[in-house]
Parts: C-alpha cells; structure tokens; sequence
C-alpha cells in the first residue's frame, strides 16, 4: 500500500477511535480512499477499531454500498426502480451490457466502466434514468444512453 | 444579511421582523429549482442568468434563489419569476438572454417557456392558474421551490423556528404531546400509527438519555417525496426534531439519510451547522435552558434499513437486520435506551401543528386521516412531480386533473401504491377517498407516498414478479418465512412470466402470501406478499391467460408474446415497417405487411405504432 494512503487510512481510524457505532462510516471514508475495501484496510480497521474481522466482513457483504474488489473509474448506475422498471430499465440495462460486454455488477477490463443496476436514484421522474458517476441522463432511449456513455470513454 | 446568535426567543422574533429577504417591492426574484431539476440541467440555466444579470448590472434589482423542488418534475426545469408569479419551464441556459431581456428588464412574457394551455396553443403564463397546483394544499412542501434550502434567513422570514421558540417559551412538554395528539397526525412513513402517542410512549419510558430519529432512508423504489423535503428545506425537519426532543425528553437526535440522495446529505449539513452557529442548536436553545444536538447518519444502501429496528442496529454500525418487538424502541432502542421514530415527513409537519394548533391541522383530511399527503406521481402519467394534497381527496383527482392523465391516451390500468409493501389500486376505485383506511379496505396501503401509474401496456404479473423480485432480493435472511417463502413465490412468478405456469400456481401464491404475512418477523416480510395478493384479486384474469393460455395481454412478457398483422385491418400504411430496429417486417404499400417471428426482436414498437389497431398480441400456444 502507498505510504500516503496508509497515513490516510491510519488518520481515518485514528478519528473514530473510541466513537459509539463508528464502523460503517469508518469503512464508507476508506472505500472513498481506496475506490474499494482492501483486505489490508479492513484488518487495519478491525485492529484500530477493536472489532474483530468477522463482523467487519458482515457489516461489508450485507450493505450494497460497499466493494471489495476494485471499482472501473467511472459507475454507472442503472436506476431499476418501479417507475424506471414500467418504462423500460431492463432494456437500458441489455443494452449497456451489450455494448461494453459485461454483466450488472461487473467491471470492464481496462477498469474504466463498472455497471450496476441499482434500486431507485429518486428522480423517478427522468425515468429510465441512469447516472455516471454524480451525472444523471434522464428519459433514456438506447441511442441517448450510447452517446452518454461515449462521453466518458 | 450576516446571520447571528440568537439568545432569546425576543431576538429572534426581533431579527424576523427586520427580515425583508423574500418580499422585497424593489426586487425581482428568480427561483429556480435546484435540487431535482439539476438533473436536467438547472445549473446550467442558474449560471447563464447570473451571468446576464450581473453584466447588465441588475444585480441590485433581480435576485436569483437557489430554490428546492416545486413539484412539476415532469417539466423540469422550471422557474417562478415574482412577483408576476411567470412560470417557466423546460428552460436551457439558451433561454437565459431572452428572459433577462424581455421579462426581467421589460416586463413581457416569454411565451415559448410558458406551459401549454388546455387549449390547442393557449398557453398558462402564472403558477397560480396551473392545474397541477390547484388541487393541493401545501403543508409538508410550505416552503419547497419557496427559499433557499441553504439559507436559515428565508426559513426564519417565513416563519422558520417560531414554533420552536412558541414551545420552549410556553408550553410544557406535555402540552405539546397533547396537541400532536389532538391534531390527529400519524405516521408519515406508512405505519400510520398516532404520532403524539409514540411520543407520549418514550416520554413515559424509562431509562436516560433518550434519542430522538428521523428516519430519511427513502427506499421505497418510486418515491422521492423525503428525498424533495430534505433537499428543499431541511430546517423544517431539523425544527420539528427538536420540538420532538423537548416533548419527549431527548437531548440527542440522529438523521439516518440514504448515501444515494448527496444533495439531501449536503443540505443537511448545512442547516445544522447554522442552526447550531445561531443558537437553535445545541446548548441552552435560545436561553431556554433545553440542550439539543444532532447527527447526520449515512446509509449504505439495505432497503430492510428502513424497518425502525433495523435503522438502529445499522445506527449502532452493525447489519442492519431487524429483531423482535416488543420491547419497541420506545422502551429499547439505540444502544437499549428509549428512542423515537419518526419519518421525515412526520417531522416536517410538527412546526406548522405547533404554531397553527391542533384544530387547524385536524380541520383537513377525514375522520381519522388528518392533514395532508405528499405523492410522488410516477410512471405512466403525463406530470410526473411531486403533490401535496389533503387526504381523502379521490384518486382520480390526483392522476387525472393534477396529474394530467395518461401519457398517449393510453387507458389507466391501476396505481400501485405503497411500493413492494403496497398494492394496486385498479379504475374500479378511482372515486376512493384517500386516507390510510380505505386504502387498507381495498387492499393497498398509503405507505410513504410512492404513487406509480401503470397502463395497459403494463403487465400486472410481471409487475407483482417485479416487486418480489426486489423484496427477495432485499430480504434480510434473518427469518425463514421471508428468506425462503418470497424465494419461493419469485420462483412460481418467474415460471408464470416465461409460460411455465402450473393451474395451481395462483392458490399456491395466495396461501403462500398468507402464510409470509402472517410469520414474518418484519414490516418487510409481513408485507412482501401484498403486490401479488392485491393483484390477483383485482387481475386473476391476467394470472390465468398467463397460465391457460401461455399468453400476456399486455405484451409484456417476452416470452410469452408473439405479434402478428391482422390482415382484415392492416392498411399498409408502412409506419411499422419503418419503425421496425430489427427490419422483420415486409410488405409494400398499401399491400398487407407480415412480421417474421425469426427476426422479431419483441420490442413492441410495431403494436404501439400501429394507428389501426392492427398489430395484435398473440399467445405462444
């Protein structure tokens, strides 16, 4: 690991030491650190915080906020909520991953892209929508959802 | 105007009277949203504006607020320039020159903006004649699309903190238990239990401190209504919560907000640090001697989060899994002591009952459903936004005259309300008066205010899979009867949408559903099944062409949809060959055309195309 994000990770913990119920936004500003939860970061988590590396794991797989490999640069998050879902999501969906040749929840080889279908970004009102990263692009149709990708390619 | 420590209720009074910010006669104001409709690019527009106005050095004359959402997403984004009361709407940073110049500076409507009118190029240039606002009755969204979020001077001039100094300066806290309890107000999250009860249970509770929550993990997939009030006006939730914190005896508060909403986030935490900057928060409230401090909380992403238990042991930094009640957290909560739960927009009605009393609040509404509701209409509607309506008005008011029908003249086929806890509404009930119980008469519930339209294009088993699908997927695992029983009903769901339903598949579902609702251990579990029971009774007939006759009406389900060209009404016209993607349809002009199941590609365009009716849907048998 690089000395300055060890130093970052270690400024993190040393923060929250001692705070009650300190372990998720401890792993939430480690994620942003890293892009992802290195299995390094967790154990220094667990030995900073005094929680054993069980529960840390727990805490991690149960919430779909966090990752524990490594993130593409760019998300892309496809809004599968009930109003995105009547209006045609899962066509969007077929359509990204056929056009950069992975799965929902996957990421692209050259880590530039990963796509996950997520459950409602609240602007049900755009639907289907999508964001890229903080970008949203609203009332998709499979040509504006290729030209919104191609902008961050 | 600097903002400043507020150390008596006088000086607060005092500084709102001086307060001339919103209303100012020598003043133009620009509110533009600039929470929701950032998504459509209101940035954009704010900045250009800025630009003209200060180059043409109107910036004494003409102020720009940052406001939060006024509801008419669909139009997004959309502008009141007052005091003319002009609304503009699907507005780009383009416009921006022609508003500056021919209404900012002369006065004149720029009628490219406006909405259009009922009639054909009519057009609606003030707010206050759009119908979309005329039905609804602003309570909960007071101050939503109207100030600043940002700004504590606009929530202070309108009224903003007023009831927090009427409550500290005059009235016990019992007293203000009492009159949330005579207001009639329930819980806002979709519990629906008496708000002033649940506060008069952790009063009583034993055990100290005591903690005060306001439950904004929105995940109700459709709704947005928390999501608007926390990004729009955040100081009338942080308001209420410390009503609540006085009435019940609490010092500490916890906001538990979804990651997902950043801007909600962000406002947040704002406000509190200027309501703690300004003496409303923290220690010795406005020389009240009553110390109040509160934490923002950050989700990270379980839908189970939103059940009370669950929010706490995600609080407490552990998975968020829910466990028994009783004890409730009125008597065991955060770290086992007393807590209080309350949605966002529970709380964001507390100041204006304090200050407007009880009898005005429980004036509107029906017999046992008091004040207002907030909506987010969603889906299969023409203005999709969010509206605050009081309850018991009819469904069909709110879909077709607020929310202008269905998109395409496409016939309504029901509202699906209260998301995968909820259920359908059909047309059969459109005249039904919306309050929480006839809701639950007819087998939907209010839930937190996700109103989503579906039409005849959507297809209702699909749906209920749909729905289950996410229950499933957000099923915590903790108890079997939800872990394994809406496993096995996705299972039997799945099989009916691909054409390999079983005749008893539909008992199975109904005694399943019955059995998940009765022994789950949740709020999620005990309500999963409802999508798929409330379906059956009001669309069995959808179930069993499924089933019987391996066929979706809708054309929603792939595999169970194959289209062919009525060759009695098929006037070879050629719309649908050229919107075929897939080239599957041949035939020349004014000749009869024909779709190759080969190469079709089911994506339905040919049917809604088709202005004769043409296209049909057949079964795969």
């Amino acid at each position: 690991m690089e000395r300055e994000k060890t130093d970052k990770l270690q400024a993190v913990i040393d923060k929250y030491k001692g705070v009650k119920g300190a372990l998720i936004p401890v792993l939430q500003e480690v994620q942003d650190l890293f892009n992802y939860l290195p299995d390094e970061a967790l154990r220094a988590v667990g030995k900073g915080l005094k929680v054993p590396l069980s529960r840390i794991y727990g805490v991690v797989t149960f919430y779909t906020q966090f990752h524990l490999v490594p993130q593409g640069k760019n998300s892309i998050h496809v809004c599968t909520g009930t109003a995105c879902h009547v209006k045609g999501a899962k066509k969007m969906l077929e359509r990204i991953e056929s056009l950069l040749g992975i799965k929902d929840g996957d990421t692209t080889e050259d880590f530039k892209f990963t796509l996950k279908s997520v459950r409602c970004v609240g602007t049900c009102f755009l639907a289907p929508v999508m964001m890229i990263n903080e970008d949203y692009f609203g009332e998709l149709t499979e040509k504006k959802t290729e030209e919104a990708i191609k902008q961050y390619n | 105007m600097e903002q400043r420590l507020f150390k008596t209720f006088d000086d607060l009074a005092q500084y709102r009277k001086s307060l001339n910010t919103l209303n100012d006669p020598n003043k133009i104001y620009v509110r533009i949203c600039m929470t929701g409709c950032r998504a459509q690019g209101a940035t954009g527009v704010r900045d250009a504006l800025a630009a003209g106005i200060e180059e043409r050095g109107l910036k004494d004359k003409i102020e720009i607020i940052d406001a939060g959402c006024m509801g008419f997403c669909a139009k997004a984004p959309v502008m009141v320039i007052d005091p003319a009361d002009i609304f503009y709407q699907g507005v780009t940073a383009e416009d921006a020159s022609d508003i500056i110049k021919k209404t900012l500076i002369n006065n004149k409507v720029v009628n490219r903006l406006c909405l259009n009118g009922p009639k054909k190029g009519t057009k609606i240039v003030h707010s206050r004649d759009i119908p979309f606002y005329k039905d609804q009755e602003t309570i909960v969204l007071r101050n939503c699309g109207r100030i600043s979020p940002t700004s504590l001077v606009h929530y202070i001039e309108r009224d903003g903190y007023s009831a927090l100094a009427k409550t500290l300066s005059q009235m016990p806290p019992e007293v203000v238990i009492e009159e949330v309890k005579q207001s009639g107000l329930r819980g806002r999250g979709g519990g629906g239990f008496p708000t002033g009860l649940k506060w008069q249970f952790a009063r009583a509770a034993k055990g100290a401190p005591k903690y005060i929550i306001c439950n904004a993990d929105e995940g109700d997939p459709g709704a947005f209504m928390d999501r608007a009030v926390l990004e729009g006006d955040p100081h009338s939730v942080i308001e209420g919560m410390i009503i609540g914190g006085y009435a019940i005896g609490s010092n500490e508060g916890y906001i538990y907000v979804r990651a997902e909403y950043p801007i909600a986030v962000e406002h947040l935490t704002i406000a509190i640090a200027q309501a703690e900057e300004a003496g409303l928060l923290g220690e010795n409230i406005l020389g009240s001697g009553f110390d109040f401090k509160l934490k923002i909380k950050q989700g990270a992403g379980a839908f189970v989060c939103g059940e009370e238990t669950a929010l706490i042991a995600s609080i407490e930094g552990k998975q968020g899994r829910p466990r028994p009640r009783p004890p409730f957290p009125a008597q065991s909560g955060l770290w086992g002591k007393p807590t209080n739960i309350n949605n966002v927009e529970t709380w964001a009605n507390i100041p204006p009952i304090v200050l407007n009393s009880a009898s005005w609040f429980s004036s509107l509404g029906t017999e046992k459903s008091k004040g207002t509701k907030v909506f987010a209409l969603a889906g299969k509607i023409n203005n999709t936004g969010l509206v605050e309506v009081p309850m018991g008005i009819s469904l069909r008011k709110v879909i077709f005259d607020i929310g202008g029908g269905i998109p395409k003249d496409k016939k309504f086929k029901a509202a699906q309300m209260g998301g995968p806890s909820g259920g359908c509404v059909p047309a059969e009930h459109l005249d039904l008066p919306i309050d929480y119980d006839s809701l639950q008469e007819v087998g939907a519930i209010m839930g937190s205010g996700g109103m989503v339209i579906v039409d005849e294009n959507n297809c209702m088993v699909e749906l209920a899979r749909f729905f289950l699908e996410f229950t499933q997927d957000e099923s915590c695992g903790k108890c079997v009867p939800c872990r394994i029983g809406t496993k096995r009903m996705l299972e039997i769901l799945t099989r009916i949408t691909l054409g390999e339903g079983r005749d008893e598949d539909i008992d199975t579902l109904i005694k399943l559903g019955q059995m998940i609702k009765d022994s789950s251990l949740c709020g999620l579990g005990q309500t999963a099944p409802n999508p798929v029971l409330s379906t059956i009774r009001y669309f069995r007939d959808e179930y069993e062409t499924h089933i019987k006759e391996k066929r979706c009406a809708a054309g929603s389900c792939k595999e169970l949809t194959i289209y062919v060209i009525n060759p009695e009404t098929c006037t070879g016209c050629m719309v649908c060959a050229k919107r075929c993607p897939n080239a599957a349809i041949t035939g020349e002009k004014k000749r009869l055309h024909t779709i190759d199941p080969t190469k079709c590609i089911k994506c339905g365009l040919c049917f809604e195309s088709c202005k004769f009716k043409a296209v049909e849907i057949k079964g795969r048998l």
